[in-house]
């Protein structure tokens, strides 16, 4: 009897840009249910893990497995690319992504973007998607903007409507690139809360993050990064309770 | 109608220049000249759309020829380019002994060959710098969302280009009204066509040309309403809050 396959699984990711090894051989695993923060100061490699988890860059090595299911990859001219894009495009609709810059689509008022993809890549009906879009929009408390394009909302706003626009696709996993970096102090809360509700009903997620409290409090597991290199990882209370090392204390001093 | 006529000749009674017979002139030069325009128009834009793609191919093989032909016909008179192929076709071993000669003998398809290879190249370059300012981040989230590149062109892609082009369009519509202008050289009867004659017929330059540039300006005005309430419709989501 067969388990159910885990939501992904990452081994060995190298990466480099040009002559610098930007990723030295990273590898997670997410069960369902896990919360894991990648931590790590600027240039520490950690959107870049992230990003290569739905391959938006290509690993020069190593393996991805979503939902059971290997990523294969062949060798061209150019280096390591995926044998077959339409797999790619099967398992990024597995693995929904937020933002850090949100990155709705401007043309497209807010509901329009939450059903874009639910009707035109899984190809819901048009009428299902909406009622779905209508109850995300609600949980997110979004429910009057519906009707709004991006360029009306604010940021926090947005990024929940990005949110919604991720859980729409009923995602494995969602990968959140610093979904609050972007905001304005007073909107990060917002953005947390609905993290925070996500987290607790149980959502498969990875979250490169800078927000120390939502690390501690919310992750299930921690992985610090420095320079392509996972450094440190494991339950929050180790990890950010207790770090081993003198760069991880460094890195959670308080910095005023 | 009979009634309007009556009236219409009243209000022409003391004007030797301005009789039904030439109004009849300058209305069928403005028909010749919107069947023109309009005609090189819709087909350029709709060569447009896949040159412009193709323009900003990866492919050298699609990419060069594209860029070649748009910088010919952007960097060469219109004038020149109606000469060529009014002029040129003549030349063309055997052109007279096949069905295309009796389309080609007369001005209007040469002309309308020239105006459209002419309006599709600046649209080209139109939509190709549109859709090179498409937001980055627009299209990662495109990629991310497991669309193919084919449906992000279609959903994301020109759908947004198309509404950053909508301004530069207008003016290229606009350009278009007036470059047809020249259409007269080679004999067709278009606007200005009309005005050459009823100046020919009556030496009476301002009457001729100031009755047909208030025509034009009239036309003008009639394209810019339209693309403004384009905009107005279409632009809707880079307003901001409130404005």
């Amino acid at each position: 009897m067969a388990d159910t396959p885990l939501p992904l699984e990452v081994r060995n990711i190298k990466k480099r840009f040009g002559d610098t090894d930007v990723l030295k051989g990273l590898s997670l695993t997410a069960h369902k249910g896990d919360v894991i923060t990648l931590i790590g100061a600027s240039g520490s490699g950690k959107s870049t893990f992230l990003r290569c988890m739905n391959l938006l860059e290509q690993p020069d090595e190593g393996e991805l497995i979503v939902h059971g299911e290997p990523v294969r990859f062949k060798r061209t001219r150019h280096g390591r690319e995926p044998a077959d894009w339409n797999q790619v495009v099967r398992m990024r609709a597995k693995l929904s992504m937020v933002f850090q810059s949100f990155n709705l689509w401007a043309h497209m008022t807010l509901l329009e973007n939450v059903i874009e993809a639910p009707v035109h890549v899984l190809g819901k009906p048009k009428k299902e998607a909406i009622e779905h879009a209508r109850a995300l929009l609600e949980r997110v408390g979004l429910t009057e903007r519906a009707d709004a394009y991006p360029a009306q909302m604010s940021g926090g706003q947005q990024q929940r409507g990005a949110i919604a626009r991720a859980l729409a696709m009923d995602p494995e996993v969602m990968l959140f690139d610093e979904p609050t970096s972007a905001l304005d102090p007073e909107l990060v809360g917002d953005v947390l809360k609905v993290m925070r509700d996500l987290a607790a009903e149980g959502r498969t997620m990875i979250v490169v993050t800078h927000e120390m409290a939502f690390a501690r409090d919310v992750s299930s597991q921690v992985i610090y990064l420095h320079q392509g290199v996972i450094e440190e990882s494991g339950p929050p209370d180790e990890v950010i309770g207790n770090p081993q090392s003198e760069r991880l204390r460094q890195f959670l001093a308080p910095k005023h | 109608m009979e009634a309007l006529l009556e009236r219409l000749e009243g209000l022409l009674a003391d004007n030797s220049i301005f009789t039904l017979q030439t109004l009849s002139y300058y209305g069928e030069g403005l028909v010749t000249t919107v069947q023109l325009v309009f005609l090189s128009l819709v087909i350029g834009l709709v060569a447009a759309v896949p040159l412009a793609i193709g323009r900003g191919s990866q492919r050298s093989w699609v990419k060069w020829p594209i860029f070649a032909y748009t910088y010919v016909f952007r960097g060469t008179p219109l004038l020149v380019q109606l000469y060529l192929i009014y002029y040129g076709v003549v030349f063309v071993e055997g052109i007279q002994e096949t069905w295309l000669w009796a389309i080609l003998e007369k001005p209007f398809v040469p002309a309308l060959i020239a105006f459209t290879l002419n309006t599709a190249a600046y649209t080209t370059e139109i939509f190709h710098g549109a859709i090179k300012a498409t937001p980055r981040g627009e299209i990662e989230a495109a990629r991310a969302y497991g669309m193919s590149r084919r449906l992000m062109m279609r959903r994301i892609v020109l759908p947004s280009a198309f509404r950053r082009a909508l301004p530069a369009y207008g003016n290229e519509v606009i350009f278009m009204l007036h470059a047809s202008a020249i259409a007269s050289v080679v004999t067709i009867m278009d606007l200005t066509g009309a005005a050459r004659f009823v100046y020919a017929r009556y030496y009476a330059p301002f009457d001729a040309f100031l009755f047909v540039a208030a025509i034009y300006l009239c036309v003008t005005f009639a394209i810019l309403f339209f693309f403004r309430w384009l905009e107005k419709r279409l632009l809707a989501h880079l307003k901001p809050a409130g404005g």
